[in-house]
């Protein structure tokens, strides 16, 4: 399997993405995926457009991109984070 | 620790007409203790409406109302708690919204940092008994220091 990019994006890259980021980082290494895993601003996800296998976001996006979009502020309030845990598997092991 | 979190940033028995008047509250607070720069308030507001902070937790709404580093000074955490609660967007939805009696503003000043903290901060919302010591708790000077010895991971 290639190496997968994956995008974090938060409204200002500062604080929701960074705790989200490494929560994905952590997933995709306990299950043996190999990603780059890169922290923006939303603003800056259309930059990443033609690379990025997936997006993971806090905030609601401002267009449709071409990779598939997860929502992910249950890994903030720690609720129902199996069922976001298994939305980023599935499209990673596609 | 790098960042402020100090009995005179606990705001206790505030009173809001809505999340604008809260945010705006706060944000004075942060102002004139120093740790934000003039333009902070409206940048927060502003951001507010783009990208909302409310989030539904295991002990009712709570909000984390932030902005751009080039708003701050030195980097502090200001915190309020509500005499009622005012309504905020959910974060990452654009119309539900959640009854917020409690919020931390943060004033952050470097982009990607200060992970182990935010993480501690995510963990007060996801933990019953922080949330509640925090939504009832008296006195501002314990709730600064409880909030300050579980963002560092460690007691000081």
């Amino acid at each position: 399997m290639s190496k997968k990019q994956v995008l974090v994006a938060c409204g200002t890259g500062i604080a929701t993405s960074t705790v989200v980021c490494k929560r994905v980082e952590q997933l995709l290494k306990d299950n043996g995926i190999d990603a780059d895993v890169i922290q923006c601003k939303v603003a800056e996800v259309g930059g990443y457009e033609d690379t990025a296998d997936l997006l993971v976001t806090t905030t609601i996006p401002p267009r449709e991109y071409k990779m598939p979009v997860v929502k992910a502020v249950n890994y903030l309030t720690g609720m129902m984070t199996e069922k976001t845990d298994k939305q980023i598997l599935d499209i990673l092991n596609k | 620790m790098s960042i402020s979190i100090e009995e005179d940033l606990v705001l206790l028995d505030v009173t809001a007409k809505d999340k604008f008047d809260l945010l705006s509250q706060v944000a004075d607070r942060l102002f004139e203790k120093g740790y934000v720069k003039s333009s902070y308030k409206d940048a927060v507001i502003a951001r507010e409406k783009i990208f909302a902070t409310g989030l539904p937790t295991v002990l009712g709404g709570v909000a984390i109302p932030h902005t751009d580093v080039e708003h701050v000074v030195s980097p502090a955490i200001c915190m309020a708690r509500l005499t009622s609660p005012v309504d905020f967007v959910i974060m990452g939805d654009d119309k539900e919204t959640v009854s917020v009696d409690f919020v931390f503003m943060l004033a952050m000043k470097e982009a990607h940092a200060q992970i182990e903290l935010l993480q501690n901060l995510m963990g007060i919302l996801q933990d019953e008994e922080a949330l509640r010591f925090v939504k009832t708790e008296k006195s501002a000077e314990k709730i600064a220091a409880f909030v300050k010895e579980r963002l560092a991971g460690t007691a000081e």
